[in-house]
């Protein structure tokens, strides 16, 4: 028992962490103390990921198989708990400059942060359910953080209705797979779907990959994720367009190959089909857009697209390129968003995409630093996000899915207009156009150059994350 | 005699009125909600049936951590709609419009 503890200790403090700062605000300065509580959970946060990162060894398996620490699960967790103490970072100035900053923004993120590491350590059916709610639950909370707002709150409330139907779904199939393979573990499912797997069985996996595909925003699954991400007070968008994602990717590739490893060619036909729609539905629809929120919301929905073209592939390979995708595709909105909050004008936000014309102008260094990143969510080759999309392509094209790669490519370049359009109005826009002003921040500025850097220096050998993603992917495929 | 599948077919009818009950319903969003709470009863039958047909207890368990999540996810939505109502004024489903998508 107290060696199965050691193994959930991460988790374990965060939530005790969690705990004990919800009692400790309520029983003293309430919302005084909030943005010091910010910047300790951000600190408690990046100390569990270097913990996590750099004394996590071998594979251990706690709770009879409820629980997997292994090297994928801790390269998932070290992206979730970077992301989400930088995005805390990031937008600590805005909450407060909108009177948002309450002591439960913390609290929830770090509780939200503390269900994605459930869910990518699950190793059962309730383990990722529970892992799954703990992060929804507290989701919906901080959409619809600001409170007197009818967007926020509307916001809050497509999530829940449309999450909670994922849910819904989701359960549904894993009561199925339950029932016909007679176990919730996942290394006992395996060995079910090994010898036939029964018509009972297919249809748990097609309702648990449903359920999670609307984790992911992955068409036809993507209604909410618009509309949630301009509704969002911008911190929290950016919050949902990088932590859930790597866990909820994680997690599908968790069950895809730990609990049905043995059906892959009855899955890879689904995958294939969600991230074909999701590339072409992303490129297109975000060509209209007007809000820079929506279309960050359609851009990941394209990159969600080309994740799950690396699981489709179905080998130790595509699951390497899924990792070291969804690990740029983070880098990338961090910075674009730490962009998007230094979006201002006589100290009001602003979304509206036209507003960006001659940019350069008056911010020649900003508008440089997202240029790199535009081109690299674009896959412009010398940067970092070609290196993402050739990874994915190359998976699909070695596990025989030559079309979809095609398609991707295909994909990826109508895509690039929409990026290169933000680029054109930030150099040669119209020029009579009332413009940003303000914006000054030394953190999202930091941020902002940082990803921009990253983007461009990542090139030579990617810092080591091709590398720990290879042998992430090895240890979740042995 | 009442087989597995009797059940089974109980659980994916009411199922399948929760979905409907969510697409079809243009009147409130309380209904919304009973819909979400009515799939996640099916799904609870599905367990305890399964559960009871193969002799093991899991099932069971995790029908008892469903319920649990229900109840609190039914506490959230209600006051998330509750914070919706204070700003729009009311809760009819085709009033929840402010953004398209």
């Amino acid at each position: 028992m107290s060696a199965d503890l050691i193994i959930i200790l991460p988790e374990l403090l965060l939530s005790l962490f969690a705990l004990l700062s919800l009692l400790f605000a309520v029983y003293t300065s309430k919302d005084g103390i909030a943005s010091a509580m910010l910047w300790l959970t951000s600190a408690v946060l990046i100390i569990l990921a270097c913990w996590i990162g750099l004394t996590g060894t071998g594979t251990n398996i706690a709770f009879d198989g409820m629980f997997i620490d292994d090297g994928f699960s801790r390269f998932a967790k070290v992206a979730i708990l970077l992301a989400a103490a930088a995005i805390l970072a990031m937008g600590e100035a805005y909450m407060t400059a909108k009177g948002l900053l309450r002591f439960e923004y913390p609290v929830l993120v770090a509780l939200s942060v503390v269900g994605m590491m459930m869910m990518v350590s699950a190793g059962d059916l309730m383990a990722l359910y529970m892992g799954l709610e703990l992060q929804s639950l507290a989701l919906y909370v901080i959409a619809a953080l600001r409170r007197d707002s009818i967007k926020s709150t509307e916001a809050g409330l497509k999530y829940f209705v449309l999450g909670a139907l994922s849910s819904g779904m989701l359960l549904y199939g894993a009561s199925l797979v339950y029932g016909y393979a007679g176990t919730t573990v996942f290394s006992g499912i395996v060995q079910v779907a090994n010898h036939d797997i029964s018509m009972g069985l297919l249809f748990g996996l097609v309702f648990l990959m449903a359920g999670l595909a609307f984790k992911i925003s992955a068409v036809p699954f993507h209604m909410w994720t618009p509309d949630v991400y301009e509704g969002s007070p911008t911190p929290v968008t950016a919050f949902f367009a990088t932590a859930p994602k790597v866990a909820a990717m994680a997690l599908f590739a968790r069950v895809l190959h730990d609990a049905f490893g043995a059906a892959t060619a009855d899955w890879r036909q689904i995958m294939a089909l969600l991230s074909i729609l999701s590339m072409f539905l992303g490129a297109f629809a975000a060509i209209g857009q007007t809000n820079i929120k929506r279309l960050m919301a359609y851009s990941s929905i394209a990159h969600m697209g080309y994740a799950l073209m690396g699981l489709a592939a179905g080998t130790v390979l595509g699951v390497q390129a899924m990792l070291v995708y969804m690990a740029i595709y983070v880098t990338m909105n961090v910075g674009t968003f730490a962009f998007i909050l230094m979006m201002e004008k006589d100290g009001q936000p602003v979304v509206n995409i036209e507003s960006l014309s001659m940019y350069s102008r008056r911010e020649p260094g900003k508008a440089l630093a997202m240029l790199v990143l535009l081109f690299s969510m674009a896959g412009v080759p010398p940067m970092l996000g070609f290196f993402g999309k050739f990874y994915v392509l190359k998976a699909a094209f070695e596990g025989g899915l030559a079309w979809l790669a095609v398609a991707g490519a295909v994909a990826s370049v109508i895509g690039a207009y929409y990026y290169l359009r933000i680029v054109y109005l930030m150099y040669f826009g119209d020029p009579a156009e009332e413009g940003l002003n303000g914006g000054q921040s030394p953190v999202l500025w930091m941020f902002l150059i940082g990803s921009a850097i990253i983007m461009l220096a990542g090139v030579v050998n990617m810092f080591g994350v091709d590398a720990a993603a290879a042998s992430a992917a090895a240890t979740l495929l042995d | 005699m009442i087989e597995l599948e009797h059940y089974l077919t109980v659980a994916a009818l009411l199922f399948v009125i929760g979905i409907f009950g969510i697409f079809l319903n243009r009147k409130n969003i309380i209904i919304l909600l009973m819909s979400v709470e009515l799939m996640l009863l099916a799904v609870n039958i599905n367990l305890v049936a399964f559960s009871s047909f193969l002799g093991d207890l899991v099932g069971q368990v995790f029908t008892l951590f469903v319920l649990t999540v229900a109840a609190a996810e039914a506490a959230i939505g209600l006051a998330i709609l509750v914070c919706f109502f204070r700003n729009r004024g009311t809760i009819a489903v085709e009033d929840v419009n402010v953004m398209k998508g």
